[in-house]
């Protein structure tokens, strides 16, 4: 019996010795993390990027949301840091100081292409003909009413605005890990707050007014669109906020709702008609270019036109593709080496 | 009171007595019948979305391996001055090459084959068939490059959405403009299923595959499957032994004092410590401070080896402190040293629970999922680890991550089915622990 102790014992002695091991072993697998809007597009081109270069292993692409992803980024150099890092908005100039700070100087912007962010609701709702000042209204925690800012009195939509229909007044938005939020505060709550009639009011005050979202009927959401999806099937009135490649796979359960009198679709984002739209990014390393093998290779993979180009596969599963000329621009400025520094994200 | 007298009043109350025993029998097995209905409820939804993921849409179909599409040369043959490094150069351009190859014409040729008179369009053709077919036909050619020329039975998985509409698991009557295929491709597929071009056949590469969102209809566990074991070896390697230890000293050699009851206190303690603050301290010390690699199942199982510890030492210690004192008494009575005592006599009776300790600590730290999320397993990882330093998912997390898939109509059934898996490999784990217990219980 004794014996068996001793085997048990060296083992684990043996495993645990593999731990300082494993610090030098080196890595030769890209590691990707961040926005769960760009990880399905990261994930395909990692599969194809795997199966077209034979030479070098399948990225492994994590998520986290825009700003964990970036967080993570912005951790340091080295192995055990990620080379890449998805991101569903423009990295903040905070963010860039808190890289450069931790060594990482290198920082490389690729733009993939655009996303649209749409408002659906349950397939068998009430169609909805959104205006950002409907939204604003409906999630701002005080509103103006006769040019005085009141706490929002509207329970029902048909309360906005009477073109909307009889339904009570449930949101489920992105919560702020996720970088769709802040195009949502900017291109909807930021606009729909211009056009709401607010009263004077200090900058402070604004930022104010279009930050504090009412908490009663307004839902955060960390995760992912899934749980998003599960809110809307938990209660129908419920309007969320989808990706929409999100809302294009989930047609048959969901209705999508207009804004400003436009249809979300691939095309009408593309042609700039649809006025929430974004577009997506990745920051590459720099400090890991040549010393984990094939990161210069997925980036221009992931530009070349099979991938992110017109008529692509990234299209196929819902990206809207940037025009042929701001992806050369694109990959010439990343073949380059420009990196980009504090003072152009402000 | 007479006798009588009493007996009267015991007799009154003797209806009373058994009413109350039978309501108590009553409610016993009501409680155990709500629990009963309960799981059955929770099997029955499992088992009923899950079994049809086990069966998948497969088209067969001709492939011919056109020469003129395919205008790769043929596998280049080391020449006697090649180094050996511009011959694997020259293998990988070629195997690139042979990637590049447009595989999806031969596809469409062979579709068009089986439905001459389609009115799909090349997109709505190649829509009904899932996006890894290309893969699998140059796999088939560089693993065998004379079946340029020749025509082959080929079976293809069809795509995600075709196989959703197939079983129905998108509303057929939907109109075409909330449907994932268009009419055309809707169309070719009835046509080719009723044909039985396409048929349901047991999805293998579930077990056999790695996950897949480029090809979703080709995902399957195998990375996840694969991590998940790594993890397992670790924590038997790392805990069943430093738990077995910690348990024997402290219950057989240890002086009972304030520092011990101290420890046992702290252990008890660390045993209700949420598994999610496991994963937060080895996202610390093992990824930041060890600088170990992310998303490797070495990492995952530390923190998972962290967890069970406490769950293996208690339950050791109770195996332990039930073996009668006589025992260790006799032993010690006829000479044995305590070292001799416990490990001859006193440790093979105990067998039974500490094996019951480790299988049931194993099998809950293979259901753990919170933890992992920490370390980055939650990654999408698209091969099978070869070492645990390799990324790697694992499978309550590969169930999260289909959870979480975009396409719900599909991955719904999916996540069921690897639910199934997972909960099959956890049946396993209980029945060899039953059938182990049982056979050591006859020996001793």
């Amino acid at each position: 019996m004794t014996r068996h102790f001793l085997v048990a014992t060296v083992a684990s002695a043996a495993l645990a010795a593999s731990l300082g091991a494993a610090s030098a072993q080196s890595r030769d697998i890209i590691q990707i993390a961040g926005s769960s809007t760009v990880l399905p597009f990261a994930s395909i081109v990692a599969e194809e990027f795997g199966q077209a270069f034979p030479d070098y292993k399948t990225p492994v692409v994590g998520s986290g949301g825009t700003g964990g992803g970036l967080r993570q980024f912005c951790a340091g150099v080295g192995e055990n840091t990620i080379d890449i890092a998805n991101a569903s908005r423009r990295i903040r100039a905070a963010e860039v100081e808190a890289c450069n700070a931790a060594g990482v100087s290198k920082i490389h912007e690729v733009m993939i292409g655009y996303d649209g962010i749409v408002f659906a609701s349950s397939a068998q709702g009430a169609d909805f003909a959104l205006e950002p000042v409907h939204v604003f209204k409906a999630v701002a925690a005080q509103v103006p009413v006769d040019g005085k800012l009141v706490d929002n009195p509207y329970t029902k939509w048909n309360e906005i605005d009477p073109s909307l229909p009889d339904q009570p007044i449930a949101l489920a938005i992105p919560a702020s890990n996720h970088g769709t939020r802040e195009v949502f505060q900017e291109r909807v709550i930021a606009e729909g707050a211009k056009a709401a009639g607010l009263p004077e009011l200090s900058k402070e005050e604004l930022e104010k007014v279009t930050t504090t979202f009412r908490q009663d009927v307004v839902v955060e959401i960390a995760g992912d669109y899934t749980e998003t999806l599960a809110r809307l099937q938990a209660n129908p009135d419920t309007i969320g906020v989808f990706g929409l490649s999100f809302y294009e796979q989930n047609r048959d359960t969901l209705k999508v709702a207009t804004v400003s009198g436009i249809t979300p679709s691939l095309e009408a984002v593309a042609a700039g008609e649809y006025p929430v739209s974004r577009p997506l990014f990745f920051y590459v390393k720099g400090e890991h270019i040549g010393v984990v093998p094939g990161i210069a290779e997925y980036v221009e993979f992931f530009l070349s036109d099979q991938m992110a180009g017109l008529g692509g596969t990234l299209e196929t599963a819902g990206l809207i593709p940037a025009p042929a000329e701001e992806l050369a621009e694109v990959l010439a400025s990343f073949q380059e080496g420009r990196t980009i520094t504090v003072e152009d994200v402000k | 009171m007479t006798s009588d007298e009493r007996l009267g009043l015991v007799r009154a109350g003797l209806a009373a007595r058994h009413a109350r025993e039978w309501r108590f029998r009553f409610y016993g097995i009501l409680a155990i019948l709500a629990a009963l209905s309960f799981v059955a409820i929770l099997f029955g939804m499992i088992l009923s979305r899950g079994l049809p993921a086990f069966t998948q849409a497969t088209l067969t179909l001709d492939v011919h391996f056109d020469a003129a599409v395919i205008k790769v040369g043929e596998r280049p043959t080391r020449t006697g001055n090649q180094s050996h490094a511009e011959y694997a150069k020259a293998v990988s351009d070629w195997e690139r090459k042979m990637t590049m190859v447009n595989w999806n014409r031969l596809i469409e040729a062979a579709v068009r084959e089986a439905a001459p008179d389609t009115k799909a369009n090349s997109r709505e053709i190649l829509s009904i068939v899932e996006t890894n077919a290309r893969f699998e036909l140059r796999d088939m050619l560089v693993a065998d490059p004379t079946l340029i020329g020749k025509t082959v039975q080929v079976s293809l998985l069809a795509s995600a959405n075709a196989d959703n509409w197939l079983k129905g698991n998108i509303d057929r009557a939907l109109p075409d403009a909330q449907q994932q295929l268009r009419e055309p491709a809707r169309a070719l597929a009835d046509q080719l299923k009723a044909e039985g071009k396409i048929r349901n056949a047991f999805a293998w590469h579930i077990f056999t595959n790695v996950d897949s969102r480029s090809a979703p209809a080709s995902a399957g566990l195998a990375g996840a499957f694969v991590g998940s074991l790594y993890m397992m070896l670790v924590v038997i390697v790392l805990a069943v032994p430093i738990g077995v230890m910690s348990a024997v000293y402290l219950e057989e050699f240890a002086p009972k004092n304030r520092f011990t009851d101290l420890i046992e206190v702290n252990i008890n303690n660390l045993a209700a410590v949420p598994s999610i603050v496991f994963g937060l301290l080895g996202a610390a010390v093992f990824i930041n401070y060890f600088r170990l690699p992310l998303s490797a199942p070495l990492v995952g199982g530390l923190v998972l080896s962290l967890m069970t510890l406490p769950t293996i030492i208690i339950a050791t210690r109770s195996a332990l402190r039930a073996v009668p004192p006589s025992l260790r008494q006799a032993a010690l009575g006829l000479g044995a040293s305590k070292t001799q005592t416990v490990f001859h006599h006193v440790l093979p009776v105990t067998y039974p629970g500490m094996l019951t300790a480790t299988i049931i600590g194993v099998a809950q730290a293979l259901g753990e999922t919170a933890p992992l999320l920490l370390i980055g397993m939650n990654a999408f990882v698209a091969q099978v680890p070869a070492t645990p330093l390799d990324q790697s998912s694992a499978l309550p997390v590969q169930i999260f991550l289909w959870q979480g898939n975009e396409n719900r109509n599909f991955f719904e059934a999916r996540t069921s089915a690897a639910i199934i898996v997972l909960l099959g490999l956890m049946l396993t784990l209980n029945a060899i622990a039953i059938f182990l217990r049982s056979r050591l219980e006859k020996r001793t």
